[in-house]
């Protein structure tokens, strides 16, 4: 299911702006230490795969990004018949938080999910650029097209869970980069050798 | 009848080719009506390691694409819904071996060919270190298929060129026809027939992981002079390629498969199919000898004076280029009277190496 149509409705520029959560947030919650990396064997598929847990996460991706935040992204399973709520994500590289997109003044916003992100019984929860997401706040190291990101998940009762997520080279997403100037920031995700403009 | 009741709905948008197996898809697969040949160039520090994230990403593309599932970050699911039978074929030119540090598991034929006196090779169509086949039975899947695997490739390589063609559209003519090309002539008569006389021609049967079930690539980008081929009268062009125009025949016999008899001799005394003939010069008798041409036509835009840009992308797929591909390209190079109407302006080489299983991706066994 879709968790927010930003761009549908509305003749608007997907240049987004960023509530002051984003500037203040770096820091919160679990961050690990910038050493351990979880970057550095990717598995023998680039399809990363997802433990049996909590839920399922169906196809996992994360932005490749040379610095600064980026975002995860993928399909939350709950096949059970309780709803189940995601409090927190942690990944070695960065500070997370749980991200939402929403409508605030007729301007779209990027702010922090709170209760956390539900997942319904027997349903699924997209997370997805211009929706909800997983943000990696301030990278401490490089994600490089075809790495692959081990994160863990905690939920309401407790319960963690792992899964991992190969790095995309991905332009969109740019709402969850632009700072709150209402402009768009070319470069921001730029991957290893890559620029914005598409390459010759 | 009109077409809507002789076209089954999604007839051919869902039919899906194999993607994992011990040999890649998309060469002895029936060949598919569009195919697109993308060129890519290595990024400075673009080593083993980042080849193998690289390739694992497009492995993943090709994976879901080719089984009608969008790619992974997929920004236009919808065009990932119709695979069409997309298959996705990986090439490594000689330069992928020597960014990797692993030029000792190229196969020694995968090098630069001799320059032969008819080539009129151009950069722009010539070379490169990673080859992309991507082939469907629909255009609009094959544009997609290349738009996510270059995306992908982005931060690896830059493109360096790109051909694309086309064959007959499915259900125009019966399957397994050899097809013309726009001289008008059948195009692939002497293929290795499907089976155990390909799989030998084709692909190496034994060696280690790198090697076994591999094959190689040449393509080579051949213009056809659509100009100076009209002045020639129908006789004229059967001499030349040395079959029928009409069945494929040659010209000592009646249908397309009826063996040529190059000793027979017409009333001027003259052998009937001439030494210079095309077919002379490409003829192989022993299986294990021949290359299986998979070929697209390409149509460019004409002149202002309406002077055709057509040709051939000519794929050849062999065990071994030297001594399967270059003994005929040779004999061609040599003697071979199209060579007044054709013009090789492209030319690459490529390995293909072997297939992989879920779980696993193209080229491991090089760079694993």
């Amino acid at each position: 299911m879709r968790t927010t149509s930003p761009f549908g409705s509305r003749r608007r520029s997907a240049v987004v702006l960023a509530t002051a959560a984003v500037l203040v947030a770096v820091g919160a919650g679990g961050c690990a230490s910038s050493d351990s990396s979880s970057t550095a064997q990717p598995s023998p598929s680039a399809s990363a795969s997802a433990a049996a847990g909590v839920v399922t996460i169906r196809d996992p991706w994360v932005k490749a990004a040379d610095k600064g935040m980026t975002a995860a992204f993928g399909t939350l399973v709950n096949d059970g018949d309780t709803d189940v709520t995601l409090t927190s994500a942690a990944t070695s590289v960065s500070p997370m938080e749980l991200h939402e997109m929403t409508m605030k003044d007729g301007k779209m916003v990027m702010q922090q999910k709170q209760g956390g992100i539900v997942i319904k019984a027997k349903s699924t929860h997209a997370l997805e650029p211009g929706g909800d997401h997983l943000m990696l706040m301030d990278l401490t190291k490089p994600v490089q097209a075809g790495d692959e990101l081990t994160f863990t998940l905690t939920f309401a009762d407790g319960k963690t869970q792992q899964f991992t997520a190969v790095a995309k080279p991905f332009t969109g997403a740019q709402e969850t980069y632009a700072p709150g100037h209402g402009e768009p920031m070319p470069g921001m995700s730029a991957t290893p050798g890559m620029t914005m403009t598409p390459a010759s | 009848m009109d077409a809507a009741d002789t076209t089954p709905v999604a007839s051919v948008g869902g039919l899906v080719e194999p993607f994992y197996g011990v040999r890649q898809a998309g060469i002895a697969t029936e060949p598919q009506a569009h195919g697109s040949f993308v060129a890519l160039t290595l990024r400075a520090g673009t080593d083993r390691a980042a080849l193998g994230r690289w390739l694992r990403l497009l492995t993943d593309d090709a994976a879901r694409l080719t089984q009608g599932r969008p790619a992974l970050a997929d920004t236009e699911a919808e065009l990932g819904l119709l695979p069409a039978r997309l298959t996705v074929t990986f090439g490594f030119g000689p330069g992928l071996y020597r960014a990797g540090g692993v030029d000792d598991r190229r196969p020694a034929s995968v090098t630069d060919l001799p320059s032969f006196r008819i080539d009129r090779l151009q950069p722009a169509w010539s070379g490169g270190d990673l080859l992309l086949q991507i082939c469907a039975d629909d255009a609009i899947t094959v544009a997609h298929a290349q738009r996510v695997l270059i995306k992908d490739s982005r931060p690896f390589a830059t493109v360096r060129w790109v051909q694309q063609g086309f064959r007959r559209s499915p259900g125009v003519e019966p399957g397994g026809h050899t097809q013309r090309n726009l001289f008008g002539q059948l195009d692939g008569t002497a293929n290795p027939q499907p089976g155990a006389p390909m799989d030998s021609a084709v692909f190496v049967a034994d060696g280690p992981a790198w090697l076994r079930d591999s094959t190689t690539l040449v393509l080579r980008r051949i213009s056809m002079n659509l100009e100076t081929w009209d002045l020639l009268g129908r006789t004229d062009r059967e001499l030349a390629v040395g079959r029928r125009l009409a069945t494929g025949a040659p010209l000592t016999g009646t249908a397309e498969r009826d063996e040529p008899d190059f000793a027979a001799t017409g009333p001027d005394g003259l052998t009937v199919i001439p030494d210079f003939s095309h077919m002379t010069r490409a003829h192989v008798t022993d299986d294990r000898l021949k290359i299986l041409r998979r070929p697209y036509n390409y149509d460019g835009a004409p002149t202002a004076e309406g002077h055709a840009d057509s040709g051939l992308i000519f794929a050849s797929y062999q065990a071994d280029i030297t001594d399967q591909f270059l003994p005929i390209q040779r004999r061609l190079a040599d003697r071979d009277l199209l060579n007044e109407w054709t013009t090789p302006i492209g030319s690459a080489v490529f390995a293909v190496p072997p297939g992989c299983q879920p779980g696993g991706w193209i080229g491991e066994q090089v760079l694993g």
